[in-house]
């Protein structure tokens, strides 16, 4: 028995010593941009959009799983091996491309903290600026084992949507039913929330960071078991999260009237007739989860642009050593900050930008990683065993799908 | 001959050519015929370190292989005209190092700068040595102006590109000071690369580089320098984790050698971050006298003072003088260079006394070290927590900290340096 106690314990032991990478980029994967599309859809259409969260949650896993694999293997970023194995030509039409989508998703962070804080009468002009200096200094001036504890305390801040959920008293024995039994109906805003939600989740950026926050952590091949339960488990509680959210929605808003809100602010205040502390704790999520998001995308984006073109990078490395990953890091926050700022600022507009070229950029990316994840000289015996090459191909597919179904419905009509 | 040169820094190379520019470059048969382009260009490094021997070319199906000597010349007006059109199927060739496929796009250790970077295009000097043109790699260019070259090559004239380029400040490593990294020991023998320059590195800028790398890189290193280097760059990577990892890549004698070189408090931090199984492996391959050093410590708990020192320390009998000091130093030069305290131990091996080395060189030779002895002895046993020791390093402004058993006998000491480390990593 004691031996049995003893290997749990070493179990607990090794779980913690990669709990990072996986948990933070699942939790940063519900930005404002995710919590606007999963509070949308619990507003508009109630319960029954919760049977898709138990597929995303297994295409979720099946992307992020393959990022860490190649992250612990090789020891190497995404983009890194997307130049070993591609060139430069390639890489750098990439590396834009995220450069300019991930600018758009910061811009989408801030607007979030703008509206979160303007529910409590605190005007942009102020909230803006000071998240904007926080994050910077926060990244530049702390050193990454800190950092990732302060993001991992930021990820118990989500728990605000569980207890909101709970709030708000909906009906469980709906939302049970809706969660496993899919209903699908032709109705185009119907699919188009769909859409929304499976785009929403997977997200260029996440593969970025996730394995090179996995070769950050020194994760080796050894741990590897414990790190693909990390990100196992992220994942399923990103759509926890999800699922509360919605739910909070549902039980808030829908089954009062169905409507469309216009950003995730408004569902925070759609929660108020269900007490004050429903409605502060959701707006204290979506707070939350913008600034966290806030702090990692520009963080991100500048390390694997400098991984990928061979540019010094890293917060330990001085402004003068690293001073192009210094350059795209301060950049993205400005400029990201700075338009949420400009009065008549088309900013959704560029959300929905954003989300296009999320779609045009994402399979690309999913593309290069099964390749890259099938060379025997990259992986070893770590390639795709060849029934998971066909889950792998099948989500590549699918998402391609669903993707340039979004991009083409978000060129022709719109959201909602 | 090419008619553009370079930017001059080559007073030597008559001209100077890229390895963009060399890709799908046309190559000629006698009859100025085009049989096909230049698809990647080779060095054998068995046969000269820097000129380019081999260039592949791609026409029809198979790829062939143009040896240098089959060449008149090279131009970028015309491409390269030969003189010899009798070209082989080209076959992998094992001891060839492709620009191409080996170089471009990969990381190699910049020597001279001290760290990993990423190569984006090689440049090569074009020399007519009488009866044809000879290519030689001169730099490896890893800046904004190659980043340039290589992103507009194909989409503008060449010409134009070389005019544009020069307003781009240069940024290339000379090609004597880039060390290529590959993984496969077979190959590296092959390739005739070694490490040998990385062994001359101050440890601490090798280790930065080491965690640059990627695991199997970062083996080869190791497994090929020599053991002393190896410890000395081991012990200053900083991350115990990854310190683990290299060991465990390693064969198990290629290990001991390398732990027995390290300082045994430093080789006992290391082994006990093993595996059990690896940590015994390795122990079971080193030397008595170090294993044993080793196996003592690793016995003390991390977080003590126990598993905090080294044994390496000096002692001298209680009623020894300034001369019997100097004596027994005069065999041991290898400790002077962080030597600073002296203990002394009565007949039952009992710690009595720590003296400032300083203090000797006022002394006469038949001074008693005893009388030189700091005034308070301050020492803590085996089993002293971690927190306890740095305080006293603060408190009494300490070196070294000597550090004894249950019955009071010298087992180790803790120096400051220990204690930076220490408190670095919290």
């Amino acid at each position: 028995m004691r031996k049995v106690l003893e290997r749990f314990r070493s179990h607990i032991l090794v779980f913690l010593a990669v709990l990072g990478p996986g948990f933070i980029t699942a939790m940063v994967d519900n930005d404002s941009g995710g919590i606007y599309t999963y509070s949308a859809a619990g507003a508009k259409f109630g319960y029954l959009p919760l049977w898709t969260l138990l597929p995303i949650t297994i295409v979720l896993i099946i992307t992020q799983e393959m990022c860490s694999r190649m992250g612990a293997v090789t020891g190497k970023g995404l983009s890194d091996l997307i130049r070993e194995e591609f060139g430069l030509r390639i890489t750098f039409l990439l590396m834009a491309l995220l450069v300019f989508v991930n600018l758009t998703n910061v811009m989408t962070e801030f607007a979030g903290v703008a509206s979160s804080l303007e529910l409590f009468h605190i005007s942009k002009y102020i909230s803006v600026p000071l998240a904007a200096i926080g994050v910077w200094f926060l990244v530049v001036e702390g050193n990454y084992t800190g950092v990732e504890k302060v993001f991992l305390g930021a990820s118990v801040i989500y728990v605000t949507y569980i207890i909101s959920g709970f709030l708000v008293r909906p009906d469980w024995k709906a939302a049970a039913v809706n969660s496993v039994r899919p209903i699908l109906m032709l109705d185009s805003s119907y699919i188009y929330m769909l859409i929304g939600m499976v785009g929403t989740t997977i997200a260029p950026w996440m593969q970025f960071y996730l394995q090179s926050a996995v070769v950050e952590k020194g994760i080796t091949v050894k741990e590897y078991a414990a790190s693909r339960l990390e990100v196992t488990v992220g994942c399923i509680m990103t759509n926890v999260i999800a699922f509360f959210i919605i739910v909070a929605c549902a039980g808030a808003i829908w089954s009062v009237a169905p409507k469309d809100i216009k950003d995730a602010a408004d569902a925070a205040v759609g929660l108020k007739p269900f007490g004050q502390y429903a409605f502060l704790l959701f707006s204290a999520g979506l707070l939350n989860a913008s600034v966290f998001a806030a702090s990692i995308l520009p963080l991100s984006t500048a390390y694997s642009v400098c991984e990928g073109l061979g540019f010094e990078a890293g917060v330990n490395r001085r402004i003068r050593e690293a001073p192009v990953f210094y350059f795209l890091y301060t950049s993205l926050i400005v400029v990201g900050g700075g338009v949420v700022l400009v009065p008549k600022f088309p900013l959704v507009r560029m959300i929905l930008l954003s989300q296009v070229l999320n779609g045009v950029l994402l399979p690309l990316i999913l593309i290069f990683m099964v390749i890259l994840i099938n060379k025997r000289d990259l992986m070893g015996e770590w390639v795709n065993p060849r029934w998971f090459n066909w889950a792998s191909w099948a989500t590549v597919v699918i998402m391609i799908g669903l993707t340039l179904a979004l991009t083409g419905m978000s060129l022709r009509q719109g959201p909602g | 001959m090419l008619g553009l040169s370079g930017a001059g820094a080559f007073s030597m190379a008559d001209n100077l050519l890229y390895f963009t520019e060399l890709l799908s470059m046309p190559v000629l048969d006698l009859k100025h015929r085009r049989i096909g382009r230049v698809k990647d260009a080779a060095l054998v490094p068995r046969e000269h370190a820097a000129r380019i021997e081999r260039f592949l070319v791609g026409g029809g199906d198979t790829w062939l292989t143009l040896r240098f000597d089959q060449i008149q010349s090279v131009t970028l007006a015309a491409g390269i005209q030969l003189s010899d059109e009798q070209l082989l199927p080209y076959h992998d060739d094992e001891y060839m190092l492709r620009i191409g496929r080996d170089l471009l796009d990969q990381q190699i250790i910049d020597v001279t700068g001290r760290k990993v970077v990423r190569v984006t295009d090689v440049t090569m000097a074009v020399q007519h040595d009488g009866e044809r043109d000879i290519l030689t790699v001169l730099e490896v260019d890893i800046g904004v102006r190659s980043m340039f070259r290589r992103l507009m090559q194909g989409v503008l004239p060449w010409r134009w590109v070389r005019r544009l380029q020069s307003s781009i400040p240069p940024n290339s490593i000379r090609w004597e000071f880039a060390n290529v990294v590959e993984p496969d020991p077979l190959r590296r023998l092959r390739l005739n690369i070694s490490y040998e320059k990385l062994e001359d590195m101050h440890p601490a800028d090798l280790a930065d580089i080491v965690e640059d790398l990627g695991p199997a890189q970062r083996e080869a290193i190791f497994d090929s320098i020599d053991s002393e280097a190896a410890a000395d760059a081991l012990s200053e990577v900083e991350d115990p984790k990854m310190q683990a990892s290299i060991l465990e890549a390693l064969e198990p004698e290629k290990a001991a050698d390398i732990v027995e070189e390290m300082a045994p408090d430093e080789a006992a931090d290391v082994l006990s971050e093993l595996q059990e199984e690896t940590s015994e492996e390795i122990l079971e391959e080193m030397d008595s006298e170090p294993k044993v050093e080793v196996q003592e410590l690793l016995e003390f708990d991390e977080d003590t003072a126990g598993g905090l020192m080294n044994t390496e320390y000096v002692v001298l009998h209680d009623n020894a003088t300034v001369a019997d000091a100097m004596a027994g130093l005069k065999g041991n030069e290898e400790l002077l260079e962080s030597l600073n305290t002296l203990f002394l131990i009565d007949e039952e091996e009992h710690l009595t006394a720590a003296i400032p080395l300083a203090r000797l060189f006022l002394a006469g030779g038949d001074t008693r070290l005893k009388d030189l002895a700091s005034e308070t002895l301050i020492q803590v046993t085996v089993d002293e927590k971690h927190d306890r020791v740095t305080e006293y390093f603060d408190k009494y402004n300490l070196l070294t900290l000597p550090v004894v058993d249950d019955e009071g006998k010298l087992a180790g000491v803790i120096t400051a340096d220990d204690i930076i480390s220490l408190l670095r990593q919290k």
